[in-house]
């Protein structure tokens, strides 16, 4: 075993931790399954670090688990005598290296139950399928940890009091679940993308992480649905590096140095977008006009503003079609579209403040970016906001 | 597991509609609750200004006329349904008529 950066201990850990743990929630309980896959890891830690990490990891932690579960069954049956004593299984059988079924796509689906509140499924699937401890989830949500672990309590007794099944929907019911699915893993990107509250504008573990999941998600469910959802994550994250610059401000995308954006992403998200479809295949394909185009000018806006036309009007989807419009017919045309958009965000007023700004209305657009400052909660996305203002009050 | 499938409606919407006339629609509903082996009880309640609310607080009864909360839709009626889990009480449930105008909730029932 080689010595990485980090500890390679916790990297196979967290490689494996969401096959396991379906796996073991899949024979066992929901409780019994964490307590007897940590335990696990406690063992492995001690039999590994002399030797090496076994050919099959992931079967050696679930035979491992399963074994530990037993202990512990075992334990409490003997603390309470009424209950019969089970058949006797040695609990330090040698691991048999098998390969471990994967159960991962059924996790999901119990994670992101639709009878679980949005919070509650981000939490489940980041620790369950992310394998990311109760603190790791509580650090990338900048909320309390004991907030955190008290949702995961609360869901999981849900899943288990309510009887919520741990089963892959069948065929009639996936147009109705697995949005929810989606729904989750970009909730987590768009979070690390554009951070909704703190100092920093990106929080790239969570983008990693959100990615991360949906590469699984399509490696068991390789549909056109999850297909869009991951080209539209690789093509948003493969501007990530142009985003922020050297001194942690935001660049917007007509400022963005193009050539820094990552290829190697653009060119798997463009691989993906052939077979991809619905909502979030739209976004990718509008992300890949962008990613074709080799200035903001040169962009083919007047595709992209038809693309919007294919997504549900939402008042972002209006407010980015709008500034499409804006792009491709000139600043008045957007500016009408944005009169009556019910949006609460910093983003409309700021996008008002920018249209004005190059109808020459600068008194107008002076008022919007007072209007957008006031509204932001990103430190950085609020300074940009207010070097804009800056420049209008000294031209 | 046994799901209690709790109906809750708008009484005065329902009251146009007739309320004390049980709906085809419900009879259908029920039938097919019957027909699939899920159907445990199913009891339909009168309108919520028949209620009496109950509280015993130091030993002293207090009743008051009507129901425990105003809200704008009122417990209409119940079925207890048996299911292999939440999936398919959800199911069961979504194809309620009352589901359609008012709302329908799903509790477990507590084991015994």
């Amino acid at each position: 075993m080689t010595r990485g950066g980090s500890d390679p201990l916790a990297e196979v850990f967290r490689a494996e931790h969401g096959r396991v743990l379906a796996r073991l929630i899949g024979l066992l309980d929901f409780d019994l399954a964490e307590e007897a896959l940590a335990d696990a890891y406690a063992t492995a830690a001690e039999h590994w670090r002399a030797g090496r990490v076994p050919d099959n990891p992931a079967a050696w932690l679930t035979t491992t688990a399963r074994n530990r579960a037993i202990d512990r069954i075992r334990h409490a049956r003997r603390l309470s005598a009424k209950l019969p004593e089970l058949a006797d299984v040695p609990s330090a059988d040698p691991p048999p290296v098998e390969s471990v079924p994967d159960d991962r796509l059924q996790l999901f689906f119990t994670c992101c139950h639709p009878a679980l509140g949005r919070q509650a499924q981000v939490a489940l699937t980041l620790r369950c399928l992310g394998g990311l401890s109760t603190a790791e989830v509580a650090r990338l949500f900048l909320v309390g940890e004991s907030t955190v672990a008290q949702r995961i309590v609360r869901a999981k007794r849900k899943i288990r009091d309510a009887g919520i099944p741990f089963r892959v929907p069948g065929h009639d019911e996936l147009p109705q679940r697995l949005p929810t699915v989606l729904a989750v893993i970009y909730l987590l990107f768009t979070e690390g993308y554009a951070a909704t509250a703190g100092p920093e504008l990106i929080r790239a573990p969570l983008c990693a992480e959100a990615i991360r999941l949906a590469r699984v998600l399509y490696e068991l469910l390789p549909g056109p649905e999850v297909a869009g959802l991951l080209a539209l994550l690789l093509f948003t994250d493969a501007r990530r590096p142009a985003r922020v610059d050297d001194t942690g401000h935001l660049v917007p995308l007509p400022e963005q140095d193009r050539r820094r954006w990552d290829r190697t992403l653009i060119e798997e998200g463009r691989g993906l977008l052939a077979g991809a479809e619905g909502p979030y295949a739209v976004q990718a394909a509008i992300a890949a006009v962008h990613a074709d185009a080799p200035s903001e000018r040169d962009t083919d806006w007047t595709r992209i503003a038809m693309l919007y036309e294919l997504l549900p009007p939402s008042p972002v989807v209006r407010l980015n079609h709008a500034v499409a419009v804006a792009m491709a017919d000139g600043p008045e045309a957007g500016l009408a579209m944005l009169d009556d958009i019910p949006l609460a965000s910093h983003l409309l007023p700021a996008t008002r403040a920018d249209l004005l700004r190059r109808l020459g209305r600068d008194t107008e657009a002076i008022a919007a970016y007072d209007e957008a400052i006031m509204l932001a909660g990103n430190e950085v996305e609020r300074d940009y906001l207010l070097r804009g203002r800056q420049e209008l009050i000294r031209r | 597991m046994e799901y209690a499938v709790l109906i809750y409606q708008d009484e005065v919407e329902a009251d146009k509609a007739d309320y004390g006339k049980i709906s085809p629609e419900y009879k259908t509903y029920t039938k097919q609750l019957i027909d699939s082996g899920v159907l445990r009880e199913g009891r339909r309640l009168q309108r919520s200004s028949t209620a009496t609310s109950v509280r015993v607080r130091d030993d002293e009864q207090l009743f008051t006329d009507g129901p425990f909360a105003e809200v704008r839709e009122q417990l209409g009626g119940f079925y207890l349904i048996e299911c292999a889990d939440l999936d398919e009480a959800l199911k069961w449930a979504a194809q309620c008529p009352g589901a359609k105008h008012g709302t329908v909730e799903v509790r477990p029932v507590a084991p015994s």
